[in-house]
């Protein structure tokens, strides 16, 4: 969600830039310095504490560098033991007892213990907390500490994805010495610490010492941040950057292909993007309306035209990186003269509908060929184009629109549907019944069994046109090693990564 | 020129406050919460209203801008909603960026246009004037993103002797600071010196058509004493005026270029402030701006004044 760079859109240039690499690709590669590494990232971080804000930026950067959760996410997706050696979960699924990794002390020197967890659940859980991601901790009844390896969480309810929120960069461990200044003295017990930030430009990692994990194969790492595609492309084809990751400017990927210093990865995120519809506004109340809307409007050209093809097409508000992903595309195959009968039959013409854009590229470029689409069945859109900041008061808080362009990128976040005051105002007690079993079923094959029967209902529902899942494309010279394909949370760990 | 200046400052003072409250009532409707956008889509109504309470946006209005000014009077621009760092402190960070930048431009483009277009005035209407102006007309109509990325495709990309963008800091060494800046400069100057040879040729083509040219022909002067003597002079004061509306230009108008060359400058922290809803960096920058250009304002004045003593008793 929260992947909005600011661009300037300049079709024309990848052009230029293609005369220019035939010029670059002649030029011997300079001898590489292994012992460290310079990522290039659209957005920069605002803070560096991924408790005191939403910024996908703040966990790129720091999320298994310089701070850690109890448990962590795998480059597959998978729950991994991270600063909780293991952990047992009582038979009525309500206890979860953690036994956490000896020998982990924060970058200040002090050890982390017990207290340390309990202090950092509880203060996220508080209710003057301002953790964007509350709802991983409203669960949460108490928090024991038996000895200063143990740690006891008491559930309220069964909440089957416990202990996958807490794997996310909102449930990192903090000690109260230093909690208050992480945003921007950030200390953490993971393999690296802050060295320099020149805020607008870039920051700097060192390897820190002592970390359970031993030392990273590259001790110190630059993050840089530039937000024009046309600028990202320049510095990886310079040189300038060793990896660059969310690069903007899809239609020159060929070229960056064709570059043999150059490696090029298209990977899966969890980033749904949607055509949202305002489920409780005339006409679009009337399903009749939602499905023509979602005959008319056919995703895979927008796809194309959106991301060159990279995006994975949906039918539903699911990523295909998760396990319990239905293939749903062809329930509402792209059939204009259906959309123009079921219009008929809502009794609906000459209607015009206001689509409010943000700034992200894939939203603005998705939002032309949308309304070309909606305008060949008859349906008049007005685009909107507007700025982040008044598209959440507008369109999510107010709920004062017809149609938006959004990619929701929160991992597992389906239960988004389940919230009757969210701006989509989808209400639905099959899909409540739905979401309330999952939740209740800790059983991994019955849930995703459910997952699978929450994404048919949606797409029966039709209440959402769903469009494609943002890719990560990542673009990293041949001989650094590590960099995840696939997004399954938005990370970049430092300590996979190495040089051959 | 002393009540010259006394009027000039009192100006500025009461432009500057107008303009504060212009900026803080434009913000105040503006809709858009910085705390939602701190938060994104997952916030709960509990924490959002804890977040407003921490950034004080939970006071009245009146007392806000109140307890603004009067932080501005005392050299407290409050604390970056986005950043969570003192403005202030931002602000200069920018400005190590910004100003040397624009400094640069200026004199580059000062360098180049002002000799090009004297070089015009006095060969008019021949060879080297044509090119002079061909060269004017190719700069006026490129604009200045367009040379940032030929620069950077040509000199970075495909000869790899200068970065392709962002600054690595002053306290990284001044030659690596340096040379971060040189793009951008050329990029920068290029178009306001294409304009600075047009208006100085024309200044200057005006000005010999003057009486006195003629009169200090007659007295003896030879083309050049004319040129450099009285000429020159009076050729200067739309030139200063075109400057001093360049330097502005250039301070808060960077932003395309500090895009092009991902630079933290000022520009780009104003673009991102709006775009984040950081509405006190943005209150903070537009004061700012505007302090930057009324004061280059007033120097042109006194410039005019130096150039030409006539223009202090106005």
């Amino acid at each position: 969600m929260r992947g909005h760079g600011v661009r300037n859109g300049l079709g024309l240039l990848p052009l230029l830039a293609l005369g220019a690499a035939s010029v670059g690709a002649v030029l011997p590669a300079s001898a590489q310095d292994k012992g460290q590494a310079t990522l290039c990232q659209t957005l920069e971080p605002p803070v560096l504490d991924p408790t005191a804000g939403a910024a996908q930026a703040i966990r790129e950067v720091t999320y298994a560098n310089i701070f850690e959760g109890l448990v962590g996410i795998d480059r597959a997706g998978k729950i991994v033991p991270r600063l909780a050696e293991s952990w047992a979960i009582s038979p009525d699924n309500l206890t979860y007892t953690f036994k956490l990794r000896p020998g982990v002390s924060f970058h200040d020197g002090s050890p982390m213990t017990s207290a340390d967890v309990k202090y950092s659940l509880e203060r996220a859980v508080a209710p003057d907390s301002k953790n964007a991601q509350k709802w991983i901790f409203t669960p949460i009844a108490s928090v024991e500490t038996p000895d200063a390896s143990t740690v006891k969480v008491t559930l309220k309810q069964v909440t089957a994805n416990f202990l996958y929120g807490l794997g996310w960069g909102d449930a990192i461990i903090v000690s109260e010495k230093s909690a208050a200044n992480n945003a921007t003295a950030p200390v953490g017990t993971g393999p690296y610490r802050l060295d320099r930030w020149t805020r607008g430009d870039r920051l700097s990692l060192v390897a820190a010492d002592g970390w359970w994990g031993g030392k990273p194969a590259i001790p110190r790492v630059t993050f840089r941040f530039i937000n024009d595609p046309q600028a990202q492309l320049a510095a990886i084809q310079s040189g300038d950057c060793d990896a660059l990751t969310n690069f903007g400017a899809a239609e020159a990927l060929e070229t960056l292909k064709a570059d043999k210093r150059l490696t090029v990865s298209i990977g899966k995120t969890e980033g749904e993007t949607i055509v949202a519809m305002n489920n409780g506004k005339k006409p679009l109340d009337d399903i009749r309306v939602r499905r023509a809307l979602a005959h008319a409007i056919d995703r895979n050209q927008v796809n194309v035209g959106a991301t060159n093809g990279t995006g994975t097409p949906i039918g539903s508000h699911f990523s295909p990186a998760q396990p319990g992903y239905v293939d749903l595309t062809g329930r509402y195959p792209y059939d204009p003269a259906k959309a123009k009968a079921l219009l008929a039959e809502a009794g609906v013409s000459g209607l015009t509908l206001s689509l409010k854009v943000p700034p992200p590229a894939y939203a603005r470029r998705s939002s032309e060929i949308v309304a070309a689409m909606l305008g060949e069945v008859g349906i008049k859109v007005s685009i909107e184009n507007i700025e982040f900041p008044q598209w959440l008061d507008r369109v999510f808080k107010n709920k004062d629109y017809d149609l938006t362009i959004i990619s929701h990128t929160e991992p597992l976040d389906i239960n988004i549907y389940n919230r009757p005051d969210y701006y989509f105002q989808y209400r639905s007690p099959a899909f409540a019944e739905i979401m309330a079993k999952i939740d209740a079923t800790t059983d991994d094959a019955a849930r995703i069994k459910l997952y699978g029967d929450a994404q048919r209902q949606l797409a029966e529902d039709s209440v959402n046109v769903f469009l494609f899942v943002l890719p990560k494309i990542t673009v990293a010279k041949t001989g650094l090693k590590g960099m995840w394909t696939d997004w399954p949370i938005p990370a970049t760990p430092l300590t996979d990564l190495s040089w051959q | 020129m002393l009540s010259f200046l006394a009027r000039r400052l009192g100006g500025l003072a009461a432009t500057l406050l107008a303009t504060a409250l212009v900026v803080f009532l434009v913000l105040e409707i503006l809709p858009g919460d910085p705390a939602a956008v701190v938060l994104g889509l997952g916030a709960t109504p509990e924490n959002l209203a804890a977040l407003r309470a921490d950034f004080g946006l939970d006071r009245p209005a009146p007392e806000r801008f109140l307890r603004w000014i009067g932080g501005l009077l005392t050299g407290d621009l409050g604390t970056s909603y986005t950043y969570r760092v003192p403005v202030a402190d931002l602000i200069l960070e920018r400005m190590a960026v910004t100003l040397p930048l624009a400094v640069a431009a200026i004199l580059c483009a000062a360098g180049i246009g002002i000799p090009l277009g004297l070089y015009a005035a006095a060969n008019a209407n021949r060879a080297g004037d044509v090119g002079v102006m061909l060269f004017a007309q190719v700069g006026l109509a490129v604009p200045n993103f367009w040379f940032g990325i030929l620069l950077v495709l040509a000199f970075s990309v495909g000869l790899g002797w200068m970065p392709s963008g962002g600054f690595p800091g002053w306290e990284n060494g001044v030659p690596a600071a340096a040379r971060a800046l040189v793009l951008p400069t050329l990029a920068l100057a290029l178009p306001q010196a294409a304009i600075l040879a047009r208006v100085t040729r024309s200044a200057t083509l005006e000005a010999l058509q003057e009486d006195w040219v003629r009169t200090a022909r007659a007295k003896g002067l030879t083309a050049r004493q004319t040129l450099t003597r009285h000429v020159l002079r009076n050729a200067l004061v739309p030139v200063v005026t075109i400057l001093g509306l360049q330097f502005s230009f250039l301070v808060a108008g960077a932003i395309v270029i500090e895009n092009v060359f991902s630079l933290p400058g000022l520009g780009r922290l104003v673009f991102q402030a709006i775009g984040q809803h950081d509405i006190i960096v943005v209150k903070d920058l537009v004061v700012v701006f505007a302090a930057m250009v009324v004061t280059v304002n007033v120097a042109v004045d006194i410039a005019y004044g130096l150039v030409d003593p006539r223009l202090r008793r106005r």
